[in-house]
């Protein structure tokens, strides 16, 4: 047993932090979200030159084949820095769903091509009707030929617009709302048939609607197998999140305490009431224990046990979603009027923990799940 | 005791409803509805109307327009205007400055001010808060220099709510630096068209323009704007502070609710409806039985000859039902939480939305709404008050 | 990072699992389970048991009879206690004064006091809260004066948990009224036969005997009895409180209530089914659950900075905050689950011998003076407020 990072670990923590430092002062994030494509392919390209994109590709793909604590080790600093290049959709879900699913000549093409940064991906999975469970899915795919057609709509579609290739989930048998019979498809998104509708998210970041009529779709992992695939490199996406949050949280309880400490009324410090001293040990407390979880969960994600797995995660995310609430309201209420700014980061950490609640199924949902397990 | 609403209440409340019916544009009412943002126009437009049937000032004597309502009837009156969308009353003329000027004015400050606020052809907003005063508000630096007949004012206020829309606001300013802070403060009344006014906008976490920065350089304001005597400004204040406190929340609350219901039987969940899953439906049920709590303890207080104790914790009570509202409400759209285009907000917008109609406000709001723990006296501010106020401590 | 045990680890915890299998006896463990309270020959015996193998205080060194273990092992000893329906450490001789001895006492002292606290045979209590003096402790008045080569000991302690059980107490008492209050207090090991000393009792909101209320008078205490210096007793009291906090986590006792809980709730009935399969219910279960576990990630976080050789700071009191909470969610959601059979209030139940059927399911009786007691854990050991105090001070800065 042992939470400490080895070297490599710790290197690789100093440059995130080197780049978050440099680069993702408020103000340039602030351009960043408000630019075209929401983000800088500049700062894409650098985090290829230094082997973030490679990083948890594995080896014989041009990756660096590293594991769950290396992304969390990252994800942990862009929640600091509010970093908002795709990682999450192109490296942490698009290459998971390679690695975990791909076919050989799908892996030997796309990942190297991923790990340079030369191709983005994202996932559409959520549909009008299906909320938070993976498994519900309407989109259809027919065989067509060698390949198949899909058709259909997706909804908040993360960084659809600058993908390449958009990874769908879509029914080839069954019933609406069964785990079997779903597949997931590579799509190109300058396909015929697909349309967007492109949109910023209230956290910052880029989102789409799609809408599929006949779009062409090469089948990823297994025909009807769609679920399993889902739920590994889903748990594996919520894994990372959770460091992100905890990387928010921790920036927002820092901030908080300095604030309380340098804000006067009543001809003190605003830190020399009892009541706030409290509210801040409830927000540490909170971190603390968001942390913990993160590191649980990013140590068991690789169990082999999947009851094991999926427990972690949900209760991993149950506990990022409560602390990420609490830390994030408070936060904002303990700065007062300058809390509610847009110009004061503090809302847009808050913003973040807010919407990390949402994805891939909000406390309420994993609550239930964990209960189900 | 009696819990029964009294025949000539409900016959009151019918004569509301038929009211809202016959005078609020079918457009307007669905703005409010969805919670889209509100220009200038609708509210003054809506309290034209209120002003034509002699309601809008309700609360005032009867002699200077008011009407004599027991406290039922206001109560029934703004929940009504609530339940029935209908645009919210601005209350920094008419609910604020309006009753200082009428309790501690001179006849001239009511003739000259009183009119305009009735027929909303003045816009009025609150300066109180300092960069360096907000919980802490009689530490405040605003000064005004007597100066012949003016005072000559200089600092900045800010977090002024709807500045960038008044013609008048009423501040708070330091005429002494002699005793307690209270007592150098005064109470006056600014044109916003005077020379040395400038109104910078504050853009919120939710992406609206609510409030501004107003700062002051060398405004001259004629001395006759003066509430009452120089440097008593903080009894006034503290005057109209318990007004500010004590607007009735249950129909906001009751609107935030109906709302949220709306959604919960659209979004789906399992294939199901999302207010027929167990533990949505208990959180639901949960938050209703909290706002009913919160509906008896506010009729409880009605005609309350001394509200400070009850304001402040119909105040606590009351903005976090509005902020575990509004919260529920995010959680009920799911993803599309997510997607913020401004322009959806605006009424007018004609591009379909994305996602379901309702989803668009859900964020924003839930965002905006941390605010009501904030102002007024925080949350634990009036939990300070009520500990030395009520529990003597 | 990694959470993996090591070959070693995972044989040793099989070994610690089939020693309890073998050797809990079965009344004992049938006692915990049904959360009665285990009474002092049981404990002496089920102590006596782990003496034997050499387990009787895992956290202490190897030379004073302790177990070595590494942070690690102790984890998966508790853990695997746990498991089982073993009775809880009673902790005023092993985790309190025994550490306290060994760090701080004579040697005259360690072969005096520690070989019985390992064997179970003296059992101790903590003199620290008087009337007037309780989370402000440093206040306390009971006074020592010295005569001879004697301490004459005058005052009132309070709150004495099984002073009625107890051969030892160590005590804080006033040496000096000069300086700051912490510089003229000293600490004590006070036989409680000596004459002068007279246990009360207090019944506690559970109805039943667990603390008292200890009157001194004209107590004469042998100078070899108090531990280091006179007027340094604060230093002393302040270590220990540390110890106490982490063993306070209770993140061994807290699985085992939540196994209780899980059984109660899974033979409970609710609309024709088991009460485990109620959502609401069962959304409950889950949350506690998900709390305990990131607090027992906690726990192991801490746990393994201290196995690194790094000692941990004031954080150590978010321990004590969450796991005595955790404790009071857990006692609560049981009364929630028994439904009416929460309320009958039998004392005699609880006791050994008590051989009527139940009233209600078996499990029943000993829930509520548990969820009643457990309302203790927040105010003992420095109140949870105290320890927000204390992280503000110590850790946040503020
Ligand atoms: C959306 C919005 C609209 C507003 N509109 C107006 C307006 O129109 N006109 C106007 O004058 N003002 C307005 N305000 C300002 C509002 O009144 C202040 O924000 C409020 O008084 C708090 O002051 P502050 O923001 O300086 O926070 P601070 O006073 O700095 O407080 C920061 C935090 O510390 C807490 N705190 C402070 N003192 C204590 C204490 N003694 N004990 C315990 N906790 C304490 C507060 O509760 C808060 O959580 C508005 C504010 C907002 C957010
Ligand atoms: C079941 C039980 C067993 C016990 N066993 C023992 C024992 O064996 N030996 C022993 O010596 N003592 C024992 N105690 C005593 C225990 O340590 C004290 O109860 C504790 O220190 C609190 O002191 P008090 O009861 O005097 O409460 P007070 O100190 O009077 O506190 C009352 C309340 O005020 C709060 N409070 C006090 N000061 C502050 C502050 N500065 N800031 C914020 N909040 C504050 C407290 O948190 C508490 O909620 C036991 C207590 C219980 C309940």
């Amino acid at each position: 047993m042992d939470f400490s990072l080895s070297e490599e670990q710790q290197l690789l923590k100093d440059s995130v932090q080197r780049f978050v430092r440099d680069e993702y002062e408020l103000e340039s994030r602030r351009k960043l979200v408000a630019s075209d494509i929401g983000y800088s392919e500049d700062n894409w390209a650098k985090m290829a030159e230094l082997g973030w994109l490679a990083l948890p590709l594995p080896e014989e793909y041009g990756g660096i084949g590293g594991g769950a604590v290396e992304t969390m080790v990252l994800m942990e600093e862009f929640g600091r820095g509010l970093v908002v290049e795709p990682y999450m959709s192109s490296i942490v879900i698009g290459g998971g769903f390679l690695m975990a699913g791909g076919s050989k000549e799908q892996k030997t093409e796309l990942l190297p091509k991923l790990a340079a940064g030369e191709m983005k991906l994202a996932f559409a999975y959520a549909e009008r009707q299906s909320r938070f469970d993976l498994n519900d899915v309407e989109c259809k795919a027919e065989k067509n030929g060698d390949g198949y057609s899909l058709s259909g709509h997706k909804g908040v579609v993360f960084h659809a617009a600058t993908a390449d290739k958009i990874i769908v989930s879509a029914r080839t048998s069954g019933g609406s709302r069964d785990a079997d019979g779903i597949t997931l498809f590579l799509i190109d998104n300058n396909s015929a048939g697909l349309s967007r509708r492109d949109y910023p998210t209230v956290d910052g970041l880029r989102a789409s609607e799609l809408e599929m009529d006949g779009v062409a779709g090469t089948p990823l992992g297994e025909v009807g197998g769609g679920a399993a695939l889902m739920e590994e490199v889903v748990g594996q996406a919520i894994a990372a999140i959770c460091a992100e949050a905890v990387g928010c949280m921790d920036v927002l309880q820092e901030t908080t305490n300095e604030y309380l400490k340098t804000r006067v009324q009543f001809g003190v410090p605003l830190s020399k009431f009892q009541v706030l001293q409290h509210r801040m040990v409830d927000m540490f407390m909170e971190c603390e224990q968001a942390r913990s979880m993160c590191y649980m969960v990013n140590l068991k994600i690789g169990d082999e046990d999947a009851t094991e797995r999926a427990k972690a995660v949900s209760a991993a995310k149950v506990q990022i979603g409560n602390s990420g609430r609490y830390v994030g309201q408070q936060s904002v209420q303990l700065h007062g009027g300058m809390g509610m700014t847009d110009e004061l980061h503090v809302g847009h950490y808050f913003k973040r923990l807010t919407m990390i609640d949402t994805m891939f199924g909000n406390k309420d949902h994993h609550l239930k799940r964990y209960a189900d397990l | 005791m009696d819990m029964q609403f009294r025949d000539e209440d409900l016959a009151f409340q019918a004569e509301v409803r038929q009211f809202i019916a016959e005078n609020l544009p079918a457009d307007l009412r669905e703005k409010v509805r969805r919670g889209l943002h509100l220009d200038k126009e609708d509210f003054v437009f809506w309290q034209k109307k209120l002003n034509e049937r002699g309601w809008f000032a309700p609360h005032w004597p009867v002699q200077l327009g008011g009407v004599e309502w027991s406290p039922t009837q206001h109560y029934l009156f703004q929940n009504e205007q609530v339940e029935g969308y209908c645009p919210p009353v601005i209350p920094f003329g008419v609910r604020m400055v309006a009753p200082v000027i009428f309790t501690f004015g001179s006849d001239e400050q009511k003739q000259r001010f009183l009119p305009d606020i009735l027929d909303s052809t003045a816009w009025w907003c609150q300066g109180y808060s300092e960069p360096g005063s907000g919980s802490d508000l009689a530490s405040l630096q605003t000064k005004a220099v007597r100066d012949g007949d003016d005072y000559i004012v200089n600092g900045t206020k800010t977090w002024t709510t709807l500045a960038q829309f008044a013609d008048w606001i009423f501040c708070l300013v330091r005429t002494s630096g002699e005793g307690k802070p209270q007592e150098g403060i005064s109470f006056l009344l600014i044109d916003m068209k005077s020379p040395g006014i400038e109104v910078t906008p504050i853009i919120t976490i939710d992406g609206s323009h609510e409030v501004n920065s107003v700062f002051f350089t060398d405004v001259r304001v004629p001395a006759e704007n003066l509430i009452g005597v120089e440097n008593e400004g903080w009894t006034y204040a503290k005057f109209l502070l318990l007004f500010e406190r004590s607007n009735s929340l249950t129909g906001g609350l009751k609107q935030q609710l109906h709302r949220l219901r709306t959604i919960a039987d659209q979004e789906c969940t399992n294939g199901a409806p999302l207010s027929s899953d167990p533990a949505f439906a208990a959180q639901l049920a949960d938050y209703e039985v909290q706002l009913r709590t919160y509906e008896f303890l506010e009729l409880r207080t009605l005609g309350n000859s001394n509200p400070g104790a009850e304001a402040s914790y119909l105040k606590i009570i009351g903005t976090d039902l509005q902020q575990l509202a509004s919260e529920l409400t995010l959680r009920a759209v799911g993803y599309y939480g997510n997607p913020y285009i401004r322009d959806a907000l605006v009424h007018g917008y004609n591009q379909p939305s994305v996602g379901p109609d309702y989803a668009a406000p859900a964020a924003p709001q839930y965002f905006n709404y941390r605010k009501t723990a904030i102002y007024a006296g925080s949350n634990e501010i009036q939990r300070n008050i009520l500990s030395k106020a009520v529990l003597g401590m | 990072m990694d959470l993996a045990f090591s070959d070693d680890d995972l044989a040793f915890r099989e070994e610690v699992r089939s020693f309890i299998a073998e050797k809990l006896p079965a009344d004992i463990a049938e006692s915990v389970r049904q959360g009665r309270p285990v009474d002092k020959p049981d404990i002496q015996r089920w102590q006596r048991i782990l003496f034997n193998q050499g387990w009787a205080a895992p956290g202490w060194p190897v030379e004073y009879g302790g177990t070595g273990w590494d942070a690690t092992r102790r984890y998966i000893f508790d853990e695997v206690m746990a498991e089982f329906d073993t009775p809880e450490t009673v902790p005023f001789g092993l985790l309190m004064v025994g550490p306290l001895i060994y760090t701080f006492g004579t040697e005259a002292q360690k072969e005096r006091f520690l070989p019985k606290i390992l064997t179970g045979e003296e059992w101790w209590c903590q003199g620290y809260s008087e009337p007037g003096s309780g989370s402000d402790l440093a206040s306390l008045q009971t006074k020592a004066v010295l005569d001879g080569d004697h301490y004459v000991v005058n005052g009132t302690k309070t709150w004495n948990s099984m002073a009625h059980l107890a051969d030892w107490t160590f005590t804080l008492v006033r040496t000096s009224n000069e300086g700051k209050q912490q510089e003229g207090i000293s600490f004590l090991l006070i036989d409680m036969e000596t004459p002068g000393i007279d246990p009360q009792p207090i019944i506690a909101i559970d109805g039943a005997h667990h603390f008292n209320m200890t009157y001194y008078t004209d107590v004469r205490v042998p100078v070899e009895n108090r531990i280091g210096e006179e007027n340094k007793g604060w230093t002393y009291a302040k270590y220990l409180l540390g110890h106490e906090r982490q063993s306070i986590s209770e993140v061994g006792a807290s699985k085992q209530r939540l196994r209780r809980l899980k059984q109660i709730a899974g033979e409970e009935r609710s609309d024709g089914e088991s009460l485990m399969d109620d959502k609401s219910f069962a959304n409950k279960v889950a949350d506690v659950e998900v709390k305990l576990t990131s607090h027992e990630y906690l726990n192991l976080r801490f746990l393994a900075e201290e196995a690194a050789g790094r000692p941990i700071g004031a954080e150590v009191s978010l321990l004590k905050i969450r796991g005595t909470e955790i404790r009071q969610e857990l006692t609560e959601l049981t009364i929630e689950a028994l439904g009416y059979y929460a309320a009958p209030f039998e004392m005699e139940q609880l006791s050994d011998g008590w051989n009527e059927p139940s009233i209600g399911p078996d499990y029943a009786a000993a829930q509520m003076p548990q969820y009643l007691f457990s309302r203790a854990a927040t105010i003992y050991g420095g109140s949870n407020e105290i320890q927000r105090n204390i992280i503000a001070k110590m850790v946040l800065g503020l």
